[in-house]
């Protein structure tokens, strides 16, 4: 083989070079085109309603009434009712497996709570539609109703499908998240804080709760957070069991309707300009939200693991 | 008293570390359940017309979703097309110049695009490639994936070049290599496994996407005729069908939720074992 001219060579590495700035270049230039793109789209609704668009109260296509609070309101409580179930089950995980689980436990359920993230969401909202929504409405709310039907989140009729079941849903769906950071992040806390709580006499219990967790606090802040941007933009399986429509009541049985839910819904059928421009705007919302909370939690976990890439891989 | 409060601690501490095993095995059941609804329901489903047949109109019994697996291996073909070289480059960008503001930023903007909800990139990819085409297509739908799939490749193939020893590039330049052929040659190729583990697990990931590609493939009960026309994809077959009110066609919707999960799977476990066997060959 013949060596190549040291000028050629250097024609090479600049074109080679060049090649992968530019696809460096296009990943931000993308984000810019989403950007963009969504600000141009929403343009009309926002003429048109300005921010009485984030405060009206009523979302009725037909007559051309586009108030999001339903949904944002949709948005926000079954995200936290995910966070409610999921936080506490996510942190029981992560504590288990980073500090208590025997070695030939940990890779194996480690393995299986990652499946729980390669699962589809469409397939959670399958098996949302026939397994969880009946099993939430012959059971779940009918006993939340005996037992705590007093208080105004738990009355009306028991539809099964709703924001309680989307709660649920999403909850399964954001648990490995939550879990997978929050073990890294308790991972990283350095075992000389274990040593020294142990060596003063503390059981495992106050070990990790006064030495480990308040170590990890902010990661592990920022890994709920992320759980939360899942949960917010979560799209299929929310549609296929909140019952899709956008009222604000009090009741986790009534129906209701998220931002992207209502996205999926409508968007396909949207042939009104101004419809379509406010579902645009609803999607924009929904960007710069998760975009916020993407950021805060990036920067809550990268302070604990230094290093960013440890946190995503094992 | 002391022995009072002892007994208290020893307790407390039991039962939190109970409740710490015990939500492990809670958060595990749903799982249990899912993978045992869909292989029992989806076996049912399953026969012989169901991967060789186009779908049925409605009420009429039988049919299959054929269309809609190859359609789903045509999208996420179009999307690895796109979406594994260019994350790649950027990949390569940033572990072997990336240095300084604009590979922060490059970085930066790589994770946050990880979190933003898929369905936007469906709006997006709607407002410039389907309107300005002015139908639903193949195209559309896999550029929404590849649009999906491109941050993950991107991570994946810098956290895999960094972990190749310096010494091999400074090897390599010794030897009188250009940069480029270091770069092709000796770094992308001793890091292969792990760039092949990430794309493999890309892609298992946007097999299952359904919201971006509700506005951008759509949906067709026919063969696909070009990568021009709007094709058929399990996912949105599971919802569609999920949502109608016909026994038939939820029958067809585990099958369909099956044959998805199984193609995730196999290839999330391959790619596992592609990147062990590189991992520990050398």
């Amino acid at each position: 083989m013949q060596m190549p001219s040291p000028k050629s060579r250097r024609w090479g590495d600049s074109l080679f070079r060049g090649l992968t700035f530019l696809a460096a270049l296009g990943m931000i230039g993308l984000v810019m085109v989403i950007a963009v793109q969504l600000i141009r789209g929403s343009q009309l609704a926002f003429t048109h309603f300005g921010l009485g668009f984030v405060t009206g109260s009523r979302w009725d296509p037909v007559h051309g009434a586009f108030g999001s609070l339903p949904l944002v309101y949709g948005t926000i409580v079954s995200s936290l009712i995910a966070l409610l179930i999921a936080v506490p089950l996510s942190l029981g995980i992560a504590i288990y497996l980073a500090e208590l689980a025997p070695h030939w436990v940990r890779t194996p359920v480690s393995f299986l709570v990652e499946l729980l993230a390669a699962i589809p969401s469409v397939v959670y909202g399958l098996w949302g539609v026939f397994v969880l929504v009946p099993l939430v409405r012959t059971a779940l709310e009918p006993f939340l109703q005996r037992t705590l039907g007093w208080l105004p989140f738990f009355q009306g009729t028991y539809y099964g499908f709703g924001m309680l079941a989307a709660g649920i849903i999403l909850a399964i769906m954001i648990i490995p998240t939550i879990s997978a950071v929050s073990r890294e992040v308790l991972l990283a806390v350095p075992n000389s804080q274990r040593e020294a709580m142990l060596a003063l006499g503390a059981t495992r219990w106050e070990t990790i709760k006064m030495a480990v967790l308040p170590y990890g606090r902010s990661g592990i802040l920022g890994a709920v957070i992320l759980g939360l941007g899942r949960a917010i933009g979560e799209t299929m399986a929310v549609t296929m069991v909140i019952g899709n429509r956008p009222q604000i009541s009090p009741s986790v049985f009534e129906l209701a309707q998220t931002i992207a839910s209502i996205i999926a819904n409508e968007f396909s059928e949207a042939f009104d300009e101004l419809h379509l421009s406010a579902l645009v705007m609803a999607g924009l919302v929904l960007f710069v939200v998760t975009l916020l909370l993407n950021i805060l939690a990036r920067l809550l976990v990268w302070r604990v693991a230094r290093a960013p890439e440890g946190v995503t891989r094992e | 008293m002391i022995a009072g409060r002892d007994q208290r601690r020893k307790f407390s501490n039991k039962l939190m570390l109970v409740l710490a095993a015990a939500a492990t095995v809670l958060a595990l059941l749903p799982l249990g359940s899912i993978l045992l609804y869909v292989a029992t329901k989806g076996l049912l489903a399953l026969n012989w017309d169901f991967f060789t047949q186009l779908p049925k109109p409605v009420g009429e019994p039988g049919g299959g979703l054929a269309n809609a697996i190859v359609g789903t291996l045509i999208l996420v073909g179009l999307a690895s097309v796109m979406g594994i070289p260019l994350g790649i480059m950027t990949g390569i960008y940033l572990a072997e110049f990336g240095r300084g503001r604009l590979a922060w930023l490059v970085r930066f903007t790589c994770d946050v695009m990880t979190g933003i909800p898929s369905i936007i990139v469906g709006i997006v990819v709607y407002g410039t490639i389907v309107v300005a085409m002015k139908r639903f297509s193949a195209i559309a739908g896999g550029v929404a994936l590849a649009i999906i799939m491109l941050p993950l490749v991107t991570r994946t193939t810098e956290e895999m070049l960094k972990l190749v020893p310096n010494s091999l590039r400074e090897a390599s330049l010794a030897l009188g290599a250009s940069q480029w052929r270091t770069t092709y040659s000796i770094v992308l190729r001793s890091a292969m496994g792990g760039i092949i583990t990430g794309s493999l697990l890309a892609v298992a990931r946007v097999a299952g996407e359904t919201a971006p590609l509700l506005f951008t493939a759509l949906s067709s009960r026919y063969w696909h005729t070009g990568l021009d026309q709007r094709i058929a994809s399990l996912p949105v077959y599971i919802y569609t069908y999920a949502t109608t009110p016909y026994e038939e066609m939820h029958r067809l919707a585990w099958g369909a939720a099956l044959v998805l999960v199984a193609m995730v799977l196999v290839t999330s476990i391959a790619a596992r074992l592609a990147g062990r066997r590189a991992g520990g060959g050398r």
